[in-house]
């Protein structure tokens, strides 16, 4: 195929691996409050509409709680598998 | 022997082993086997073939169910399927309910019709509303405006298809690059509507759009790019240009005329008098983005095909 940008299925497992490994590292405490998007600076107004920055921010917490455990797990069985597989 | 010559002529095709001639010389279980093979579909051609033998042919279909052991086998065979089959559903009925899937699949010709038309001509389509009835959306058969996951699939396996032909005319086929095809265009359609969830998510549009209904959106897309493909096999690069344009427009057209229905808040409510000005802007963005991804998509996808 003459598509050097040919996907296949696994290579969009990776590419979401990494992306929720991504977002999951942002530390709270010692980035996001830095640049302003702490959890206690995003919840602007109390109207029905958040805001894109208040969801973005809802964004990045709820990845970083839920995913955390599942994370871990894919990330050890990548490991695994790449070492043994290459 | 006449019973070999009939034989030789009436299954050069069959899946059942050569062997079958010799069932007398075997044992009884290949003799069963041959029987079980032909039995569903090529067992018009076994019987028409041998005549003069139906003897032979009588008993290997008889040997399938006197031999206890292939109808046990049969038997037990069925109800593992069965249980399988139950436990399939009750798993993919925790993902996604397959009513709502239903829904999206209750088509009929004149739907089809009038939407493959919509799809390539949409200038002279007048309402654009889909039309409830009690809160729930009116299905396909009834609405000609309702999204539907039968076109998308139906192109998207045509359009593989395609692919697959236009690659061999220029013989560079072979069956790694036909999936190859397959998974780039599917893999399209998931960032498609991953991008289109997160956008709609992040600006907090309370739609009624479905991920089915992204999907099918996403999916129509397909239609055009059979279109295109077509017509640049049949009349080369210019043809396929003038293809490209013309689905193009037609796509961007519909893309925009359906979604803005969905999207973009109705100008007769006067409900948020004091709401932020940024808000209607991000929408109509978020809609002629999507509209404009369509052709690049399209061309992407359809250039390597017709060289």
């Amino acid at each position: 195929m003459a598509l050097n940008m040919a996907f296949t299925l696994y290579s969009l497992i990776q590419t979401a691996i990494l992306c929720t490994n991504a977002i999951a590292v942002l530390h709270e405490e010692r980035f996001l409050s830095k640049i302003g998007w702490g959890v206690d600076q995003g919840v602007g107004g109390f109207g029905d509409d958040p805001g894109v920055k208040a969801q973005i921010l809802n964004l990045i917490r709820s990845v970083r709680t839920v995913m955390r455990v599942p994370l871990i797990i894919v990330n050890s069985a990548c490991i695994v598998l790449l070492l043994l597989f290459g | 022997s006449s019973w070999h010559k009939g034989y030789s002529l009436n299954t050069p095709r069959a899946r059942a082993a050569p062997p079958t001639g010799d069932s007398v010389l075997f044992e009884d279980t290949s003799s069963a086997a041959p029987a079980m093979n032909s039995q569903g579909y090529y067992t018009p051609g076994y019987n028409m073939g041998e005549p003069s033998n139906d003897m032979q042919g009588g008993g290997g279909v008889n040997n399938l169910f006197t031999d206890p052991m292939a109808n046990a086998a049969m038997m037990y065979g069925s109800s593992l399927a069965n249980q399988g089959k139950d436990m399939v559903n009750k798993e993919i009925s925790r993902f996604m309910s397959v009513n709502k899937l239903k829904y999206f699949f209750a088509v009929d010709t004149r739907y089809v019709l009038k939407k493959l038309m919509i799809l390539m001509f949409p200038y002279t389509h007048r309402d654009w509303e889909v039309r409830y009835h009690r809160d729930t959306p009116l299905t396909p058969r009834q609405d000609v405006n309702a999204p539907d996951l039968y076109i998308p699939t139906m192109a998207f396996i045509t359009y593989i298809l395609l692919a697959g032909m236009a690659l061999g005319i220029q013989k560079r086929f072979s069956p790694e690059v036909l999936g190859l095809c397959a998974s780039t265009a599917l893999v399209w359609v998931i960032i498609e509507v991953l991008v289109m969830l997160l956008s709609l998510y992040l600006l907090t549009v309370h739609s009624d759009l479905s991920t089915f209904d992204l999907v099918a959106y996403s999916g129509y897309k397909y239609v055009g790019m059979i279109f295109t493909v077509l017509c640049g096999l049949l009349f080369g690069s210019d043809g396929y240009f003038v293809a490209l344009a013309w689905s193009s427009c037609a796509l961007m057209f519909f893309i925009i005329r359906s979604l803005k229905m969905k999207i973009l808040p109705s100008l007769s409510s006067d409900s948020m008098g004091m709401g932020s000005s940024a808000k209607p802007q991000l929408r109509l963005y978020i809609t002629v983005a999507s509209a404009l991804f369509q052709p690049i998509i399209i061309y992407w996808l359809t250039s390597h095909l017709v060289r």
